[in-house]
This record gives structure tokens, C-alpha cells and sequence, in this order.
């Protein structure tokens, strides 16, 4: 598989009152061209500061990244110069769709000026990061055809009377239009990667089913690739072409979707699958609560809450290894050959 | 069959909407004609989108809003339209949990006064016997005594959680409705909420109404399930039977709008468009016609009432 995104050994730290927090511990992860990736793990266990990671985007005063690379066709983000990577790469090659529709746009400007500015320094058409942030012209001919994709791209997303709705307010669209908006933000550059923040959790159901059911049809018509972080283990069945499950900062398990939800190899994954409510059946928690990130666990830090964990555990992280089909778990007991 | 514990009979609230000079220039219909009834011992689920008026409905019943027409029937007995004395005897019997039950603790107080102030409030018992009832709903909720006294900010959010709901139970109620109680939880953390659930509602013979926009929670947990759609029941039946089988066109697409893990992928074959209508402004006739793929010229003028279809009800003409 050829790679577009590949993460090694990822480590970042933020400063807490009570010491560093080791957010990602060593994290690996890929995104092949034009592959939907899902991000699963619970609340905390750094699935968003990876997703800022790759962006280049960490909160500048606590975060540290404490070594590995994030390499982007190719290139290690993380030793570029920063202005390159602004020029072309955030925003344009790698683009982000946020978690909150609701206040992801300014109230007092029209949706109109807020895409064109978007278009004025990242369009696809613009060469070399667009106007010059001094002078700030934005060439008439390149406006013209940059509207033109602009009242293409707000169709393709199905925005009833795309000219007119340039004109509105963001309070005048619902949450469902206004995350059809980012949609179709992220997709004007005409990224490689669309990092996508649980877009629609804040969403109702059928509102989210019409927006996930867009957003795959767009990015396989356009072959883009998404890294997809969610919580709801149901819309990342939905979605995804495979799937990496993190605990507190670890990644356990990268599967593809079928494989990671139909043969589990983590106990982690197991349990978190076990969790799901089904119908009238028994309710399965996973014992124990998630470990702070300041003091983790050793080792494996799913340990503690393991059911087959050794002293192995305690004292080294497993390696990665590989199963059949591109089934990637890292656990010193994996439970291999049984269905869920 | 025993009597309902609470009973519905075209429960009314609306809200008046104001123009900028304080005149009144329409009504917004949260809650528009509901009736239902929950039996004892029962967990009865109401699901439905974002401003369907499912909380209006659990808060009007609690007696934080005034019906606007209709009559709320709880154990045999008026409590719609009592005077104030005489509803807050009623008030300990019916209890509402909202989203965080830990976020409505005070921070300055310890747990131990947190949980002995309802029982000040509601009944005569002394400090002993308040003391001996507040242990055993400690226990009951998995808390050790030392909690007593601890401040809020030095239990876990998990922890918190338990003692808003202790608190909530030490006025023994008969009937609690839970607002949305696991929405924005991990799912591992939510299994765990809902087992605590499950496991109070055996030891204190607990009857639930039990909101939430989750399906498949509600599905885990209800025997019976009500759909709203713009302030209406829609349908109203057992879960497994609803969800086996929905007949309501907007509770097909609600159940076919849940992505599954190991079911076909609703992206391949999800149909509903379009997004629900503002409620300041319902739709004539039947409300979900501006979306229902069976809409014809009758919707529009006529609305369909709940009628019985398959050992359960539900409102549409041709269903």
C-alpha cells in the first residue's frame, strides 16, 4: 500500500499543574490514498490532539512533541520549515472539518466573505500561498473562477440556491447546512487529506446519516482521504474503510472494518465492543475507570484493566504485529481466530 | 392489569412567542396534545430529534411548566392544575435527572449534608434515622461511607454522578423521569450508568420515563417506546415489536438513520430528506407530510389521530 500519511512513534506531552500528561505515547498510525480512516477511543484518549498533531496545530503554550514524525507524502511535517508547511500543506493539501458547526463560523460576516477568504489564500488555482499578506489583492480573473467552484462545490453539497445562500448569515443555516458548509470548505483546496473531528456528533440522527452518507460519496468520487475521529463506534462502521482504536494515548488495534469489528484481536477492542447497548440484552461495562495520563500505567496502560494481563504487560508495551489482511494489534495476548 | 402510575390526557404546553416590543406574535407548540400512560415498575422510552418537545413534556409533567391545556394524572390524581402547597407534596414523589446529576451539586457542600437536605426538607425523620437512610442509598448507589465526607471536587466525575442520583433518591419517588442521562458519555462509562439504572430501579421499585435521542440505548433499556415528531406521539408501542417492525414512515426513517455495527451501511441506502420544520410553524394537517415519502393531498388537510395498527398505535393515514 502506498502511503500518503504515516505517523511514527508519535510523542506528545502537555505541562499540568501536577506534571507532564503523556498524551500519545509512541503512536503509529497510516492513510493510504483515497482510504476513509476511523479514529476510535474514548473521551481523553487523545484522539483530537493527534488529529492537532497532524494539522501542526497543538496549543502552543502546554503541548510538546517529545520525538517521532508525522511524515506527509513523504516529507516529516514536524522538521519542515514551518512556513512551507503553512503555504502548502495546512489548509490546502490537509484540510479539517471541526466537531461544532455552531461556532465554527463568525456570526457577523457573510458565509460568502468567510469562504472567498478561505479561496483567496488557499485555493487550489492560487500558486505559491496566494497574495502576499501585505499587499492582499486578490487577482479578479482567479476571484471569478474560484466563485464558479465555490457555487459548484456548495451544489455538489447539496445547499439549495447556492447564490443566494452565499449572501446569508451562518445564524441563518441549520446544523446539518452549516456542517455541509465545512464540507464543502475542506473540499474547495482540493485536499489529499480532509481530517474530519467527530463532525457530526453534534448532529440528530437522520441529520447525521444524510451528512455521513455525503461525505463518503464525495470523498470516494474524489478520491480524498479522511481520517475520521469519532466516539460512536456505530458511524465509524458507517463510514470507514478501516479502523485504529487508542486508549489513553496508546493505539491498541488497526483494522479494517469488517476485521476490526468482526474479529477483534485487542481485549480492549473487545470490551469496548461488548459495551455497546444491543437490543434487551445484557448490559457490559469495562471494570475500573480510565488511568490518569500524568502517572500511566507501565507497559501496556489497558493493563489494569486487562482480564488477561500478565507481568509482560506491566513492564513492556508490546510491538506491533501484523495478522492476515492488513490486521495490525499491539498486545502480548492476542485473541486470534475467534469472532466476536 | 394494574392502573397507571402516571396518565397523559391531551397534555397541552405552548409557549408564547414575543416580538421585540413584547407582543405576543404566535405560539411555538412544543408540547401539542399527548396522551399516554406509564405503568408501574416500567420504563417507557420517548425518543425523538432535537426540539421534538420531549423535555417539555418530562419538565410539564414534573411541574416545572404549567400545561397550557390537558390533564396530568399521577397515581389517580389531578396534579396539573393543584395549588402550590399541595404540589410540593407531590413534588417527592416524582423526581427529574438531568443530563449530569453531578453538576447540580453545590461545591461548598460536603456529600453527607448534600444528601441529608432533601429528607430536611420533605419528611419530619430525626438526624439518626436521616443518617441510617442516607448510608443505605450511599451503598445502594456502590459509594463507601467515607464519601460522606468528601467535597464534590474530590470524587470523580463517575462518582458525582452517583451522588446526584442518591440525592435524587433518598425521597424514595415512585416514578423519575431521566432527561437524556447518557448523552455525551464513552460508551464503556454509559454501559456502566445504565447498569446502575437498571440495578436502582430493582431495589427501589422504580417506575422510569426515560428521554433520549439515542436509539439503541433505549432500545437496551425500555420495554415500551413512545416516538415524537413536532410535539406528537407518532407511534407508541412495545420496543421490540416498533423496532421489529416500525409502521410510522418517520420512525422507519429514524430506525433506518442509527448506524449499526455489522448491519448494511445506511449510507448506501438511507432516503429521508430534508430536516425537520421549525416548530414556531407546524406543517397543516399531518406534520411530518413535508418529508414522508407516502405524503398525498390527505395529509395536508387532515391530521391523523393515534389509532391502534398492530398491537400498538400509531398516527398516520397510511401506514
Amino acid at each position: 500500500m502506498a502511503e500518503l500519511l504515516a505517523v511514527r512513534g508519535l510523542r506528545v506531552e502537555f505541562a499540568t499543574d501536577r506534571g507532564p500528561a503523556q498524551v500519545l505515547d509512541a503512536i503509529n498510525l497510516d492513510v493510504g490514498p483515497g482510504e476513509v480512516v476511523g479514529l476510535v477511543g474514548e473521551s481523553g484518549c487523545g484522539k483530537t490532539t493527534l488529529a492537532r498533531a497532524i494539522l501542526g496545530v497543538l496549543p502552543e503554550g502546554p503541548a510538546r512533541i517529545r520525538g517521532g514524525e508525522v511524515r506527509f507524502k513523504g516529507t516529516d511535517l514536524l522538521r519542515e520549515d514551518p512556513a512551507t508547511v503553512n503555504d502548502r500543506v495546512r489548509g490546502r493539501a490537509i484540510t479539517f472539518i471541526p466537531q461544532d458547526p455552531f461556532t465554527s463560523f463568525s456570526p457577523v460576516f457573510s458565509v460568502e466573505t468567510q469562504i472567498m477568504d478561505l479561496m483567496k489564500w488557499k485555493s487550489p488555482r492560487a500558486t505559491n500561498g496566494g497574495p502576499s499578506p501585505l499587499l492582499g489583492r486578490y487577482p479578479a480573473a482567479r476571484y471569478r473562477a474560484d466563485r464558479e467552484a465555490v457555487l459548484a462545490t456548495l451544489r455538489d453539497v447539496q445547499i439549495p440556491e447556492p447564490a443566494r445562500a452565499l449572501r446569508r448569515l451562518p445564524h441563518e443555516f441549520s446544523g446539518g447546512q452549516r456542517q455541509r458548509l465545512m464540507i464543502a470548505m475542506a473540499l474547495l483546496p482540493r485536499p489529499d487529506l480532509i481530517i474530519a473531528d467527530e463532525p457530526t456528533t453534534a448532529l440528530d440522527v437522520t441529520i447525521q446519516a444524510q451528512i455521513l452518507k455525503l461525505l463518503r460519496a464525495l470523498v470516494k468520487e474524489r478520491g480524498v482521504s479522511v481520517l475520521f475521529t469519532t466516539h460512536d463506534l456505530g458511524t465509524a462502521h458507517e463510514i470507514c474503510d478501516r479502523v485504529v482504536v487508542m486508549y489513553a494515548g496508546q493505539e491498541m488495534e488497526a483494522a479494517p472494518t469488517e476485521a476490526f469489528f468482526g474479529r477483534p484481536a485487542h481485549p480492549y477492542t473487545r470490551s469496548l465492543l461488548a459495551s455497546v447497548p444491543s437490543a434487551g440484552g445484557e448490559i457490559r461495562d469495562i471494570p475500573g475507570e480510565v488511568p490518569s495520563l500524568v502517572a500511566p500505567p507501565s507497559g501496556c496502560r489497558f493493563h489494569p484493566r486487562c482480564e488477561y494481563a500478565t507481568a509482560e504487560c506491566r513492564e513492556v508495551r508490546p510491538a506491533p504485529s501484523m495478522l492476515a489482511g492488513g490486521h495490525g494489534v499491539r498486545c502480548h495476548h492476542p485473541i486470534v481466530g475467534a469472532d466476536a | 392489569m394494574t392502573p397507571p402510575l402516571l396518565e397523559l390526557a391531551d397534555l397541552v404546553r405552548h409557549f408564547p412567542l414575543r416580538n421585540a416590543f413584547g407582543h405576543r406574535v404566535g405560539w411555538l407548540r412544543a408540547v401539542d396534545g399527548v396522551s399516554l400512560a406509564v405503568h408501574p415498575g416500567e420504563t417507557l422510552g420517548l425518543v425523538g430529534e432535537s426540539g421534538c418537545g420531549k423535555s417539555t413534556l418530562g419538565k410539564t409533567v414534573m411541574g416545572i411548566y404549567t400545561p397550557t391545556a390537558g390533564d396530568i394524572r399521577f397515581a389517580g390524581r389531578e396534579i396539573g392544575r393543584l395549588a402550590k402547597r399541595e404540589r410540593r407534596a407531590v413534588a417527592k414523589d416524582l423526581q427529574y435527572v438531568y443530563q449530569d446529576p453531578g453538576a447540580s451539586l453545590d461545591p461548598r457542600w460536603k456529600v453527607g449534608p448534600l444528601l441529608h437536605e432533601p429528607l430536611r426538607i420533605h419528611t419530619r425523620l430525626s438526624r439518626a434515622e436521616r443518617e441510617r437512610e442516607v448510608r443505605a442509598i450511599l451503598a445502594a448507589v456502590g459509594l463507601p461511607d467515607a464519601h460522606l465526607d468528601l467535597y464534590p471536587h474530590e470524587l470523580s466525575g463517575g462518582q458525582q454522578r452517583r451522588v446526584g442520583l442518591a440525592r435524587i433518591l433518598t425521597l424514595r419517588p415512585r416514578l423519575v423521569i431521566l432527561d437524556e442521562p447518557t448523552s455525551g458519555l464513552d460508551v464503556s462509562v454509559q454501559a456502566s450508568v445504565l447498569k446502575l439504572f437498571r440495578s436502582l430501579q430493582e431495589t427501589f421499585a422504580l417506575t422510569y420515563v426515560f428521554i433520549s435521542h439515542d436509539l439503541s440505548v433505549v432500545r437496551a433499556m425500555c420495554a415500551r417506546i413512545a416516538v415524537m415528531y413536532l410535539g406528537k406521539i407518532v407511534e407508541l408501542g412495545d420496543t421490540a415489536a416498533v423496532f421489529e417492525k416500525p409502521r410510522h414512515p418517520y420512525t422507519q426513517s429514524l430506525l433506518a438513520a442509527v448506524p449499526l455495527i455489522g448491519a448494511r451501511r445506511i449510507s448506501q441506502d438511507f432516503r429521508l430528506e430534508g430536516e425537520p420544520p421549525n416548530p414556531r410553524d407546524v406543517p397543516s394537517g399531518c406534520r411530518f407530510r413535508t418529508r414522508c415519502p407516502l405524503a398525498q393531498a390527505r395529509c395536508a388537510e387532515e391530521e391523523p389521530a393515534l389509532r391502534p395498527l398492530d398491537g400498538r398505535t400509531v398516527a398516520c393515514h397510511f401506514a
